[in-house]
């Protein structure tokens, strides 16, 4: 199962090859991976997104606790959260496809930040099945490049 | 505030941690540290090798249980060390260990002797350190040496820039060290506790099952109050052993693939499995899913990782084994359900199955005339020094021999490679031992192949007076290696035959240390007894039986019932 973690941890040289050489040292698996500066910029938040069944997901959240530069490990897919990617894709546009992908990214609610000849450079952020629609409708049409952001989540704030 | 150069607060910083010896090897990334330590109390002890030096290190803290202290120069002297480094992090040993760096300035461009080794480091450390900035030195020593010796303890490197070394800086005053992203779990959960205490009344085939947590809390008097209080029979690991004594009725002696028969049964047959400070190694389970299957399981840990890593436990406690054990003892002191003399009553016909296993098939092996059996060598040893030296060994069957037939009966008397299984920890070690503890008996039992690992500290032995006892049971053979092909490759003896080794007796001479040899088994005993007598660092070299195999033995992937016997 797809679990989403969000990981705090010192904003020191070499923390992020502790977290990243736990994971290869240890077999575990990482989906994605995103991390920058908190408001404090002595602290950075990392959100990864990993698979693996309860004991492995235990596993490795105990692993990353055990790091002396992690402060806080949350799986966030524990509760309600957000969660939100970004992609910029190269798609062909043409004169026969400018139209349809104008449309595409519209339902999307994506814009162009980028034009040639012919092609579009479309920006969609959104959850992670959306970014994967996405890309499943306008591969027909033609995608010459793809860059994603990977995941960045959130826990919903208490409703009280 | 006057300052002082980087040199002078490390020194300073030694002192302050109580720190009088250390293990190291020059270099130029290091040379201001060295010139500084020539005008200091600290003992430096130069070894011939890098890995002597940590692995010194180690010894000295597996004995004293205290940080061990290694200081190694950049480049090879620290890629020299690595082996050693991994070793102590396997087993959980606190050690800091300081390796030069090539300047700021020059960091990242393959300066000469220049290697990432806190990168090389990373995954064989508690933790560790570049220090980039002199004002954090201090701060980095101080906080080095709370983590390598708090929580689950470790090797903690740091690495240090020779122009950080060389700068000036002010000397803090000393604070007690709070990281608020480490904070080790030390008192237990009381309910936890009650939950773990009442399973114990209710078990029938209890077992403990204790690892080398037991020894690194110094938890071995409670741990021993808890089993003869409750009459439960005792279970070690190779870490554990010592954790509870050897010759006590309730021991069961090492268990796993090399355990004794008594206690692998025990295992596999009980109710209550109550494991302390050990984390459930391949080398001690076997097939995980025949590993103890009636079981309800207590897992006493420091480390909350250890907990349900490989095999899913029922009441974990996290804490430290000292701490748990005392708030189970005074668990049950104040408990009205409990009294020692009924529960001795009620597990009494499980001691007696767990006795009728030890009859049925003892640790034992076979005596063949004159034949010089290695085990033999190991109950003379055992006879003639009271079962009360301190043992390191090699790795392979001399290791696993020294584990069953010596009989330890404190904790911190046998310092071994566990985790990492390295040849060449013996001697070093040895010598880190003997200097931490120059009145006592030190013997490294080594093998033929090992033992020429490290061989090159003899001379360190020499030059600082530490002189350790090498038992080599020479078998002409990379032996543990020949026994899996004997036993599993037909026979086939692939690079497993040592043609070629040193006359020892001769070798010992060369080192300017006492050379004796025995080739026979009426031999044995003058041997060690003239190696005992003398206060020079000896070789005994016994020629023994070459094709002994260590038994019992689990094949690996198979149930620990499925033993292999004498
Ligand atoms: C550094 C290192 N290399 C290889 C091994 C694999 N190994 C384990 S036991 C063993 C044989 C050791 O031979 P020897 O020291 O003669 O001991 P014996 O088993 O004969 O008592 C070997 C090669 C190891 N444990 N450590
Ligand atoms: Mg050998």
């Amino acid at each position: 199962m797809k679990h989403t973690l969000s990981v705090l941890l010192q904003n020191k040289p070499g923390a992020l090859s502790r977290v990243t050489g736990l994971f290869s040292g240890r077999g575990f698996n990482i989906e994605s991976l995103c991390v920058a500066e908190t408001l404090d910029p002595r602290v950075s938040c990392m959100t990864l997104v990993t698979r693996g069944d309860d004991s492995i997901v235990e596993q490795i959240t105990k692993q990353l606790h055990k790091l002396i530069d992690v402060i806080k490990v949350t799986d966030i897919t524990e509760g309600e959260f957000v969660e939100r990617e970004m992609v910029l894709i190269r798609v062909k546009a043409e004169a026969n496809t400018r139209a349809e992908v104008l449309r595409v990214i519209d339902i999307f609610r994506g814009k162009v930040v980028d034009v040639s000849p012919t092609t579009y450079t479309v920006e969609i952020t959104g959850p992670e099945s959306k970014i994967k629609a996405v890309i499943d409708i306008l591969r027909p049409i033609g995608i010459k490049e793809i860059v994603r952001t990977g995941t960045i989540a959130m826990a919903r704030a208490p409703k009280n | 505030m006057s300052k002082i150069t980087g040199s002078q607060a490390i020194i300073k910083c030694l002192q302050e941690e109580g720190v009088d010896t250390i293990f190291g090897f020059p270099g130029g990334a290091v040379i201001d540290l060295y010139d500084e330590l020539l005008d200091s109390d600290i003992k430096h002890v130069l070894v011939r090798h890098e890995q002597g030096a940590v692995h010194a290190a180690d010894g000295y803290a597996r004995a004293t249980g205290k940080v061990g202290v290694a200081l190694l120069t950049s480049g090879p002297g620290a890629t020299n060390g690595v082996t050693a480094i991994a070793t102590a992090y396997m087993d959980s040993i606190p050690v800091v260990v300081f390796t030069g760096q090539v300047p700021r300035a020059l960091i990242g461009n393959d300066a000469f002797q220049e290697v990432d080794i806190v990168g090389i480091t990373r995954p064989c450390t508690k933790h560790n350190y570049l220090v980039s900035d002199p004002n954090e030195l201090v701060a980095t020593i101080r906080e080095a040496f709370y983590l390598a010796s708090s929580g689950r303890p470790g090797p903690v490197l740091i690495d240090l820039p020779k122009d950080v070394v060389a700068s000036m800086m002010s000397f803090p005053e000393r604070k007690p060290i709070k990281m608020k992203t480490y904070q080790p779990t030390v008192d237990p959960h009381p309910g936890q506790v009650e939950k773990a205490c009442k399973a114990c009344l209710k078990a029938k085939r209890p077992v403990l099952y204790i690892g080398g947590g037991v020894i690194l809390s110094d938890a071995n008097k409670e741990l021993t109050e808890l089993a003869e209080k409750l009459s439960v029979p005792v279970a070690m690991t190779l870490m554990g052993l010592g954790g509870f004594p050897g010759t006590n009725p309730l021991s069961l002696g090492m268990l796993g693939m090399h355990g004794s028969y008594a206690s692998n049964m025990a295992v596999a047959k009980s109710d209550l499995l109550i494991a302390v400070g050990a984390r459930f190694d391949d080398r001690v389970t076997g097939r995980l899913d025949a590993f103890a299957p009636h079981a309800e399981i207590i897992h006493i840990d420091i480390d909350p990782t250890s907990i349900s890593k490989n095999v899913d436990v029922d009441i974990p406690i996290v804490a430290d084994c000292k701490h748990a054990l005392r708030a189970m003892n005074s668990w049950f002191d104040d408990s009205k359900e409990f009294a020692p003399k009924a529960m001795k009553e009620k597990h009494q016909p499980w001691l007696d199955q767990v006795r009728q296993w030890d009859e049925k098939h003892p640790l034992t092996y076979r005596d063949e005339g004159d034949i010089i059996k290695p085990q033999y060598v190991i109950e003379v040893l055992n006879k003639l020094t009271g079962g009360d030296a301190i043992i390191t060994t090699e790795v392979g069957q001399n290791q696993m021999w020294a584990a069953q037939f010596y009989k330890f009966n404190e904790p911190r008397r046998l310092l071994t490679s566990g985790g990492l299984g390295t040849m060449g920890y013996g001697l070093p070690a040895a010598i880190g031992a003997k200097l931490a503890f120059p009145d006592k008996t030190v013997i490294d039992v080594a093998g033929d192949g090992s033992i020429q690992m490290n061989i090159q500290e003899l001379a360190t032995a020499r030059q600082y007076n530490a002189p350790v006892k090498v038992a080599i049971l020479n078998n002409g053979y990379l032996g543990m290696v020949r026994q899996w092909q004997e036993l599993f490759y037909n026979k086939r003896y692939s690079a497993t035959v040592m043609e070629i080794t040193p006359d020892f007796v001769e070798l010992a001479k060369a080192y300017g240390a006492v050379g004796l040899r025995a080739t026979k088994k009426d031999e044995v005993e003058p041997v060690i007894q003239e190696a005992l007598a003398t206060d020079k660092l000896v070789i005994m070299d016994f020629a023994v039986s070459r094709e002994e195999g260590v038994f019992p033995m689990v094949p690996a992937g198979k149930a620990t019932t499925e033993m292999l016997l004498v």
